[in-house]
């Protein structure tokens, strides 16, 4: 075992290297892992969250689906009775109405009768002044009269 | 003495020799002037120059640089300050690559332990088992590298088929106890700044020992300080002793099946995949002992 300078030599490097690593290298790595590790941290935590948030929005999807569906069968049910009163309502309405039509036809039909009527014997007195003006101007002929007094009461 | 090394160097390869040519250092040192040199060469002027020799590298005294060792250590550290400063100055958006998690996997790691063992707060021992633990995991993984790859190419490189050239750091014990020593280092710092002077003296002589009368109290001093003392001293030798020679043995282990011709193919092969183990748990054991360790300094007794 030779000793020499080489001993001293390799305490100064050592102090140097050691220094080195205790400026440049030690705190700086360190930090950068705790950096990560925080960062790894934060991730996760907010991986949890998100999570979280995921359920709870599944749950309130699964309820507004709910609502909706029960909303919707509401609306059928309101549109079907709605849809049946109309119906209803329109069928006595159409009821009514052609009670009401018939009524007027009827009216009608009567007037128009009793005007008809009216016409007829307005005709039957003008045909009887003219036959009577047909009867005034020839002389009396029996078998004339007869024929036009027939004529006359064919026409009625 | 000179001579028997020339006749070494130009003699038939034995297995002798190749050991001690891959055990022996590349030494930057100053030879002293009148010095003669392994080829017989005598210097004129003290010369700074690599050691030929092992006699050589003696000859340099204290103040002379295992530069393979010790350039292979330097090399690796700066290769972990490349990278690890690479991926901490680049911030990444989610997901981080592979040797992002890689890096991220050693930081965790050993911030692990930390936070296990250390029971005070401190912004430097984070950072300084990072350091330990990837240089040391490094410096041994030079180890698997087959023993005679990088030497021969480093020899081919330099022109000097001589050349000596040692890649593991880790089975030079100037290298561990350049680690061990500068812990122990921190071990003093903290336990005087923790506890203070008188604290820390305190620790060492009053403990285990202890009576209410002050005579015996006097005695039982230096048994404290012998005891105390031996233990704080074991802590740097111990760490810097195992580290070594668990690398050394390992790598002699990797020379000996070098020798053994073609057979040496599964067997290199058996014991590197051992040898990754040993790796791995001498680095982890090293980081461990120094957390443990800087964890005591910091306690009260």
């Amino acid at each position: 075992m030779n000793f020499n300078a080489t001993l001293i030599g390799q305490i100064i490097s050592f102090a140097v290297f050691v220094w080195f690593t205790m400026k440049f290298v030690w705190p700086l790595l360190l930090k950068q892992m705790q950096d990560r590790e925080t960062k790894i941290a934060d991730g996760l935590a907010a991986a949890d969250k998100g999570q979280q948030a995921l359920v709870d929005a599944e749950r309130r999807r699964a309820e507004l689906v709910d609502e909706g569906k029960h909303h919707a069968a509401d609306i059928v049910n309101q549109a079907q009775k709605r849809g049946d009163e109309i119906l209803e309502e329109s069928k006595s309405n159409a009821k009514s109405e052609a009670a009401r039509l018939i009524h007027a036809a009827k009216a009608e039909i009567d007037r128009e009768r009793s005007q008809a009527r009216e016409n007829l014997k307005r005709e039957v007195a003008i045909l009887a002044l003219a036959g009577a003006e047909q009867i005034l101007m020839r002389e009396v002929d029996k078998n004339a009269h007869n024929a036009i007094l027939a004529k006359v009461s064919s026409e009625l | 003495m000179a001579t028997a090394e020339t006749n070494a160097h130009e003699t038939e390869l034995t297995p002798n020799t190749y050991m001690q040519h891959h055990l022996q250092n590349l030494v930057l040192g100053k030879l002293p002037a009148g010095y003669e040199r392994a080829d017989g060469e005598v210097l004129e002027h003290e010369t700074w120059t690599l050691a030929h020799s092992p006699a050589e590298s003696k000859a340099m005294g204290f103040w002379s640089y295992n530069i393979d060792t010790l350039g292979w250590s330097i090399f690796l550290g700066m290769l972990f300050c490349f990278f690890f400063h690479r991926v901490a100055r680049k911030s990444v958006d989610g997901a981080p690559s592979g040797f992002h998690n890689l890096i991220e996997m050693c930081l965790e790691f050993v911030n692990k332990n930390v936070k296990d063992a250390f029971s005070g707060t401190s912004n430097v021992i984070g950072p300084l088992a990072l350091t330990v633990f990837i240089w040391i995991v490094l410096m041994n993984t030079m180890d698997l590298f087959p023993v005679d790859v990088l030497p021969l190419v480093m020899q081919k490189v330099s022109g000097n088929p001589h050349m000596y050239f040692k890649v593991v750091p880790t089975t030079d014990p100037n290298i561990t106890f350049g680690l061990s020593i500068s812990v122990f280092l921190l071990i003093i710092f903290y336990s005087i700044k923790m506890k203070g002077i008188g604290g820390f003296i305190g620790e060492l002589t009053l403990h285990p020992f202890h009576s209410k009368n002050p005579l015996l109290q006097a005695v039982l001093i230096p048994c404290n300080l012998a005891l105390e003392g031996i233990s704080l001293m074991a802590k740097p030798v111990s760490l810097a002793l195992r580290l070594f020679g668990n690398m050394y043995a390992g790598e002699l282990l990797f020379l000996l099946i070098a020798m053994l011709g073609y057979w040496q193919l599964p067997f290199h092969f058996i014991w590197a995949v051992f040898h990754i183990l040993v790796i791995l748990l001498q680095a982890f054991v090293f980081m461990m002992l120094t957390i443990i360790y800087l964890s005591m300094a910091h306690e009260h007794h």
